[in-house]
């Protein structure tokens, strides 16, 4: 497996007239391509802060952060409620691709496919108020894939969900990822997801944050996540985690 | 097909907006005959407070003389005027202070100053810039209106969702996208409801500027009638103006309406 980018020993200090906040001490990973990483930490800790360091969206106090790819592009996904409601369903869809000045016949197709392949084509002219919050969840992955990006970053992407909906929402997330192939790195602060989709949990200490363990998840046969919770490793990965988690608090 | 419930809310419901209205009514009309009636048996001074008669009479022979519509008109031209300008000016200086923060923090506190002055201080200086005429009543009209407009808008602007922000950064989307399609639309409503507070300052502008230099309009009808110390003037002048700013009002009500639908 080909890295796909390098985190080296980043820091992260917010310069606020209140003083200094460090958020991030130093933390070091790699992602492979194609990998589903999972950053798991307690509410605080500098999870969104490192991912938008990754994803160059902020700037880092130290440390380094390598892309094995010249430009990039990025796919962020975050809460429900980014989709923007003056605009149909369709239109959020294409915005990224408007936005970025790729939009032609074929990206365009390439979008409203997507919609129509996880069943969401009879929504297209709707407002994202009729829709419910998995399948906004959903649309806001398809605007995410559609401009095609080189990795995916999720922060965050069922908290606004009630928890069986978000449930059935990460199944659905799980396999769309899955048939992009997208390399992706999501935060949460909820192990159980984190363990049923990724491939790889960087569990974090609390703020300013260091890796406090990395985990490979192998379950035997991989499967969608609400099935990989019933996984007999299922519950042996919760309490390794948990317990970092615990040490970290301390 | 409606439930029979959902039919009896109807009735009821609208049964009561019937009867609220009519309440209302009667609130008016006890109010205009209790006043005719205090001011013929003299128990209130008829020369100082009128009445609804001689309201009607002044107001009839304001008609009669071609009068009536000419101040009506004046005054409602001037506050739509000064209205439109107003919006577009404010428009305008909050996308500037959008897109210039470092602008937005440094007119911050002169815009909140501005805003804690009562405009109608700068009347003097603006007739002697602009002159005795119209125009100081439209730039009396559009400074009100704009400074408070300009505050109630640009607040919208930057409370613009922070997600909604990092999602539109995820994008590598330049400043001016970012405005055009997330802050503006998404101000939308702020936008369309600061319409109201618009019109009516508008006309508090409008009113005060006719106190002051105007020949024509309700703000004159009323200053010319305490001159002349004609209250009858005076008092149909107020009655026309709280008809006049109902109107207004309604109107941009039913505009924000339109808009938001
Ligand atoms: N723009 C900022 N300015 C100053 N401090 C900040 C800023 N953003 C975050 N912080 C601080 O940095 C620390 C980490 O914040 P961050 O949002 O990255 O954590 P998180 O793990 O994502 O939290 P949550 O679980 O609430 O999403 C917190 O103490 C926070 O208060
Ligand atoms: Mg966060």
């Amino acid at each position: 497996m080909s890295k796909i980018l390098q985190v080296i020993k980043i820091g992260k200090k917010y310069n606020t007239i209140n003083g200094e906040i460090e958020a991030i001490k130093d933390i070091s990973f790699d992602i492979n391509e194609g990998e589903f990483v999972a950053i798991v930490g307690t509410s605080g800790c500098g999870k969104s802060t490192l991912l938008s360091i990754i994803s160059g969206l902020l700037k880092q106090s130290k440390g380094e952060v390598k892309y094995n790819i010249d430009n990039p592009v990025i796919g962020y996904m975050l809460q429900e409620d980014a989709l923007f409601e003056h605009l149909k369903i369709k239109d959020n869809v294409l915005l990224g691709l408007k936005i970025q000045n790729k939009l032609n016949k074929e990206t365009k197709n390439f979008a409203l496919n997507l919609l129509k392949k996880y069943n969401l084509e009879k929504f297209i002219d709707k407002k994202p108020s009729e829709l419910s919050g998995g399948m906004k969840q959903r649309v806001a992955l398809i605007r995410t894939l559609a401009i095609n990006p080189d990795i995916l970053f999720l922060d965050e992407p069922f908290s606004a969900l009630d928890s069986s909906t978000s449930l059935l929402v990460s199944d659905d997330v799980y396999k769309m990822i899955k048939e992009s192939g997208k390399t992706t790195i999501m935060v949460t602060h909820d192990i159980a997801s984190a363990i049923s989709m990724a491939d790889k949990v960087i569990v974090l200490s609390k703020s300013p944050s260091v890796v406090k363990n990395i985990h490979e998840i192998n379950f035997e046969n991989k499967d969608i996540p609400t099935i990989n919770r019933q996984n007999e490793k299922f519950h042996y990965y919760y309490e390794l985690i948990w317990k970092d988690l615990d040490d970290a608090l301390e | 097909m409606l439930s029979n419930e959902q039919k009896e809310f109807i009735k009821k419901y609208k049964k009561k907006k019937r009867i609220i209205l009519l309440i209302q009514l009667l609130i008016i009309v006890v109010f205009f005959i209790t006043w005719e009636l205090l001011s013929k048996y003299n128990i209130i001074n008829s020369f100082i407070f009128s009445s609804p008669s001689k309201v009607i009479k002044t107001i009839y022979k304001l008609y009669l003389d071609n009068n009536l519509f000419k101040h009506i008109w004046v005054t409602i031209y001037e506050t739509l005027i000064s209205f439109s300008i107003g919006l577009i000016i404010s428009l305008i200086i909050s996308i500037l202070l959008y897109l210039y923060n470092g602008f937005y923090k440094v007119m911050d506190p002169f815009l909140t100053c501005l805003n804690s002055l009562p405009k109608v201080a700068l009347g003097p200086m603006i007739i002697i810039v602009a002159g005795a005429n119209i125009k100081s009543i439209i730039v009396m009209a559009v400074l009100i209106n704009v400074i408070v407009s300009t505050v109630v808008i640009t607040n919208g602007f930057y409370n613009t969702d922070k997600i909604k922000l990092k999602l539109m950064a995820s994008f590598k989307a330049n400043k001016y996208q970012v405005l055009k399609y997330l802050v503006i639309p998404s101000s939308y409503k702020t936008i369309i409801s600061s319409f109201k507070l618009g019109i009516s300052m508008s006309l508090i502008g409008v009113i005060s500027g006719e106190f002051l230099v105007s020949r024509e309009g309700l703000g004159y009808l009323i200053i010319y009638g305490t001159q002349v110390f004609n209250l009858d003037l005076v008092i149909s002048g107020i009655l026309l103006l709280i008809v006049i700013s109902y109107i207004l009002y309604k109107l941009v009500e039913y505009l924000e309406k339109k808009l938001l639908s």
